[in-house]
């Protein structure tokens, strides 16, 4: 691991489910909550000292709604992060949160242990919006937690929206542009809306999925043409508006990029803690178990009989690789040389800046014309991507195809 | 031990698809214990993967049992196992060259079917005693009686004693054995004479090189001796000869006339051995061969193509193979600007085309393009040369030719009352051309209608049974050729001509046609960065269009730390979806657009 890492921490609690969630995420008691929490600070503490000498630069606490839980408990995460790793001063802290889940004092202490962004999942600024996705909030809920955020200190926000949303019209996706655009936030993530399947969502509008992928007319859900228009005036009125698309899905004022986000796109290190969580340590890729219980039992096993019981333990004693392994993932996969090739070059040209020659060859000691030269000059001619001073970027028609574009830079078998 | 020939039975079971023909050669099987009861598994005979996953028998297949009869004495039985689709008549026809008499298995609830005629009547053709046996007595539809006069009046052969069984469950099959010692004649010959034996079928395996399945009539064959394939002039020494155990080759030391079994050989080229020829001694050589069976020429053509260019020399050996004991099969290479080096094939039917291509996909491990099927066309051309064409590209230009011909058969379609409104209603929708109704009993009749061929080979038979809720039988045989106006309608994608995807229409409906094959392609063909014309002509008239609409967005939205394996598999997905596709021009096609002119009738 290089010496600047990233923290993720995931909190799975919600308020309650919405319909087109596929997070690991959901409704749990109280003292489920206090297990958890109780889990967490074991694996943080282990972790902790398992990365001491590392200085973590940037940490994003996310969930689930991490808001929601209560102000203790997420008061004695942050002290065990505080303690357990080096938090360098001037990290970036995120915390997501749900409006109406947070108070004046809570965010008082968030601000007391470093966080100093917030994200705000608002999606809508329309009712009737909020009502169909299952939001718990109202668009006056969300402006009360804004100025509660601003107030608190909150200087860097991020606003969450979502487009593509079923019956949304190019009118109604402008007003909840133009109501958010008027607080001027810092930061704004835009996501097509995803149907996923297993969610009630998809139980809704997956056949209109299908109708929309075919080029048909749908039911709900924008079809394609609308769709296409939505994404289009999203990009220019944020472009507009003095925000800079630095990633395809994210939008910026000057200096306000998402570190935490470059870094995944960057392959810089990064710790996942709590359940599901993921990693990159090194060469190696690993997500902590998924099943809460599973969690919870490995987590109480290194609190009660140490972590050489828990390296024994026959669900662990499976992962095996060199580097750095967690003895709370459910696998690991080490990257090969052209594994990381390919992430490198799939993950950074999602950001607006590109990639440079320059780190290719830091990162893998070979000229980057040696192994994608042929790729480049392809999707160069089809007018996907520039090359300019070293530096290699997707152009707009390569943002929007990005996904045939980033296929390119698999080297398959 | 060798059988005395008075003591052996050669017979084969024929029977409409589905009347238990399988079924009872199982319960035979089972019967005279030649298995014992782990070995046997459902449909012995039935031992290609694909035969008994589909439940239907395509190859021929022979066992030797041995049966104790009720008059004490030990009977040696060959049980040759048909098949009862349409589209492999001719190997019913190999089969029964092998038999003396025929078991016909008739379904007590459904009577006689269409193909239940067919088969008789090639028996009868063979001089085979036929004994007919009444099947699934045990179900409540069951009608025997009914079913017994049906066999007397349509097919006039004596059915009051015939055994009443059900394969299923074993009841009265026993009497099934003993009418067939009683009532099936013992096979002719001379087991001095000249040697005279007939191939009706060979196989190829991996060890034992060429194995050639014949019938002694003649003489007596034994290891060691030379022997010459009449026909095709080889001359081979005989390494090993042997009857059929279930799933088995047991070797023995002679075969003589009267014998059904197997030889290997010192059998060089697997086209020495042709289905239907001779064998005879070298040194001692009867005086004319057995006259062998009827050629079947093939009424369906269709381009197979690997997918991987580099696999054309595999298919052409896996082809070779495969032809080596399915004589009907044809094929000569040819080439199509889109689809590289391939063969042009011929098969019986549809069904027996995607036998082979399954074969072929599993058993040579090949994966394939295929065209789409068509019938010989005869070309009559204005310096009144006739081609006959099998492959659409190869249409001279309309000013040489004077007029076309299509294959034209005559079908003989069995159906209950009901559905007589509905069925003639299909024939005429096929161009069919009305020449009789028979009713065979009160509520059931025979319909005769002329009918080109290219239109039952697609989805006929499944029309039919739909629109006669499945009581619909059918049948049909080739009538020749008729003239007809007939064009080729070519498909022009991004403005290019694609070859493999031109097709022989009717030229009244070339536009419906058209119209539905741009459709089918439009979603077929993947988005690509470019608008995508693809249109269907008939000479330089465009007759239909559709757009493939050029991609415009496609973005992951979401990439986070805990999602990157999985959008790599996404990414990966995309990827891999390209290498099954055709590139065509700068158009990548997917290989299953070849075929879609099948399934233009679908919705």
């Amino acid at each position: 691991m290089k010496d600047r890492i990233s923290l993720y921490v995931h909190i799975p609690f919600c308020v309650k489910k919405c319909g087109y969630c596929d997070f690991l995420s959901g409704v749990y008691d109280e003292r489920t909550q206090a297990r958890y929490v109780r889990s967490l600070c074991e694996e943080i503490r282990f972790l902790g000292a398992a990365a001491s000498g590392h200085t973590v630069s940037t940490v994003y606490i996310g969930g689930g709604t991490p808001t929601w839980l209560d102000l203790d408990a997420m008061e004695t995460v942050l002290r065990t992060l505080r303690e357990a790793f080096s938090v360098s001063c001037d990290a970036e802290m995120t915390i997501e949160c749900n409006p109406g889940t947070v108070t004046a004092d809570k965010l008082q202490m968030y601000r007391m242990y470093g966080c100093n962004r917030l994200s705000i999942g608002l999606q809508s600024a329309k009712e009737s919006e909020l009502r169909l996705l299952g939001r718990i909030h109202t668009p006056e809920r969300f402006l009360h937690t804004y100025d509660m955020a601003r107030k608190a200190g909150f200087s860097n926000i991020n606003v969450d929206l979502m487009t593509g949303l079923p019956g949304q019209t190019l009118d109604d996706l402008l007003y909840t542009l133009e109501y958010v655009l008027r607080l001027r936030p810092s930061h704004i993530s835009t996501y097509a809306l995803m149907i996923e399947e297993g969610t009630p969502f998809f139980e809704r509008y997956g056949e209109d999925v299908k109708r929309r992928e075919a080029g048909e007319k749908t039911l709900a859900l924008p079809d394609e043409e609308l769709e296409y228009r939505l994404y289009k005036m999203t990009q220019y009125v944020l472009e507009e508006n003095g925000y800079d698309r630095y990633e395809i899905s994210n939008y910026a004022r000057q200096g306000y990029a998402c570190e935490h986000n470059c870094a995944y796109w960057t392959r810089g290190d990064y710790l996942g803690l709590g359940v599901g969580a993921a990693s990159l340590a090194g060469k190696n890729r690993g997500s902590n178990v998924s099943d809460l219980e599973e969690y919870m039992r490995r987590c109480s096993l290194l609190a009660e009989r140490g972590q050489e019981a828990l390296w024994q333990d026959d669900a662990v004693k499976k992962l095996q690789a060199d580097g750095f392994v967690s003895p709370f993932w459910d696998g690991v996969q080490t990257l090969s040389r052209q594994d990381e090739m390919e992430e490198f070059m799939f993950l950074g040209l999602r950001m607006n800046r590109g990639v440079t020659r320059r780190d290719f060859e830091g990162a893998f000691g070979c000229r980057i014309d040696g192994i994608y030269g042929e790729v480049l000059k392809k999707l160069r001619e089809e007018e996907m991507l520039v090359t300019e001073n070293g530096r290699i970027f997707l152009t707009e028609r390569g943002r929007d195809l990005s996904n045939y574009v980033l296929a390119h830079f698999l080297l398959g078998r | 031990m060798l059988p005395e020939q008075s003591r052996i039975r050669n017979f084969c079971i024929v029977a409409h698809i589905d009347h238990g023909k399988s079924t009872l050669a199982d319960r035979i099987i089972e019967m005279t214990g030649l298995l014992t009861d782990r070995e046997m598994q459902a449909q012995v005979l039935d031992n290609m993967e694909l035969e008994r996953e589909r439940g239907i028998t395509i190859k021929s297949q022979a066992v030797r049992i041995v049966y104790q009869a009720k008059d004490g004495q030990t009977y040696t039985f060959n049980l040759i196992d048909t098949p009862g689709h349409v589209d492999f008549n001719y190997e019913v026809s190999r089969s029964l060259a092998a038999c003396d008499g025929a078991v016909l298995v008739v379904d007590a609830a459904q009577g006689i079917e269409a193909q239940t005629l067919a088969n008789v009547y090639l028996a009868l053709d063979h001089d085979l005693e036929v004994l007919p046996v009444i099947n699934k007595i045990d179900l409540p539809s069951a009608d025997p009686q009914r079913v017994k006069d049906e066999i007397e009046d349509v097919i006039g052969i004596e059915a009051q004693d015939a055994p009443m069984i059900s394969a299923k469950t074993g009841q009265n099959v026993e009497e099934v054995l003993e009418q067939i010692v009683a009532r099936l004649p013992a096979p002719q010959g001379d087991p001095n004479g000249k040697l005279q034996a007939l191939i009706f079928d060979s196989v190829y395996d991996a060890y034992k090189g060429v194995i050639v399945f014949f019938r002694v009539r003649e003489g007596t064959i034994r290891p060691g001796e030379q022997v010459l394939m009449m026909a095709t002039g080889a001359v081979a020494e005989v390494v090993e000869v042997g009857y059929f155990g279930a799933g088995q080759f047991v070797p023995c030391d002679e075969l003589a006339a009267g014998m059904v079994g197997y030889l290997t050989a010192s059998i060089k080229n697997v086209k020495d051995t042709r289905v239907g020829d001779t064998i005879t001694h070298k040194k001692d050589p009867c005086d004319k061969p057995l006259p062998g069976y009827k050629k079947v020429n093939p009424m369906v053509y269709c381009g197979l193509y690997p997918a991987d260019g580099a696999k054309y020399p595999d298919l052409r050996d896996a082809l070779e193979k495969l032809q080596l004991n399915d004589a009907a099969l044809q094929f000569e290479p040819e080439t199509s600007a889109a689809l590289g080096f391939g063969f042009r094939c011929g098969f019986l039917g549809l069904l027996h085309l995607e036998i082979v291509q399954e074969r072929l996909e599993r058993e040579y491990h090949l994966d394939l393009v295929t065209t789409a099927p068509g019938v010989v066309y005869r070309v009559h051309k204005t310096d009144q040369t006739v081609i006959e064409l099998t492959n659409p590209s190869n249409l001279p230009d309309p000013s040489e030719i004077d007029y076309m011909e299509e294959p034209i058969v005559e079908a003989e379609i069995m159906v209950t009352s009901e559905y007589i409104g509905a069925i003639m209603d299909l024939c005429q929708e096929r161009r069919g051309i009305y020449i009789s109704m028979e009713y065979m009993e009160e509520t059931r009749a025979l319909l005769r209608y002329t009918l080109p061929l290219n239109e039952i080979i697609y989805d006929f038979f499944d029309a039919l049974k739909s629109r006669s809720r499945g009581y619909a039988s059918f049948d049909y045989e080739m009538k020749g050729y008729m003239r007809s106006d007939l064009v080729k309608l070519d498909i022009l994608i991004n403005k290019e001509e694609v070859d493999a995807l031109s097709f022989i229409v009717f030229a009244q409906t070339a536009y419906e046609r058209g119209r539905k094959m741009c459709e089918k392609l439009k979603a077929e063909i993947p988005r690509h960065l470019f608008e995508i014309p693809i249109q269907a002509a008939v000479g330089s008239k465009i007759i239909a269009r559709e757009t493939v609409k050029a991609m415009r967005k496609d973005v992951l939205a979401k990439c986070y730390g805990g999602d990157i394996t999985r959008k790599k598999k996404l990414l990966e997905k995309q990827k891999e979806g390209k290498k099954r596709m055709r590139q065509v021009g700068n158009v990548e096609i997917p290989q299953e657009a070849f075929m879609s002119v099948l399934k233009l009738d679908e919705d």
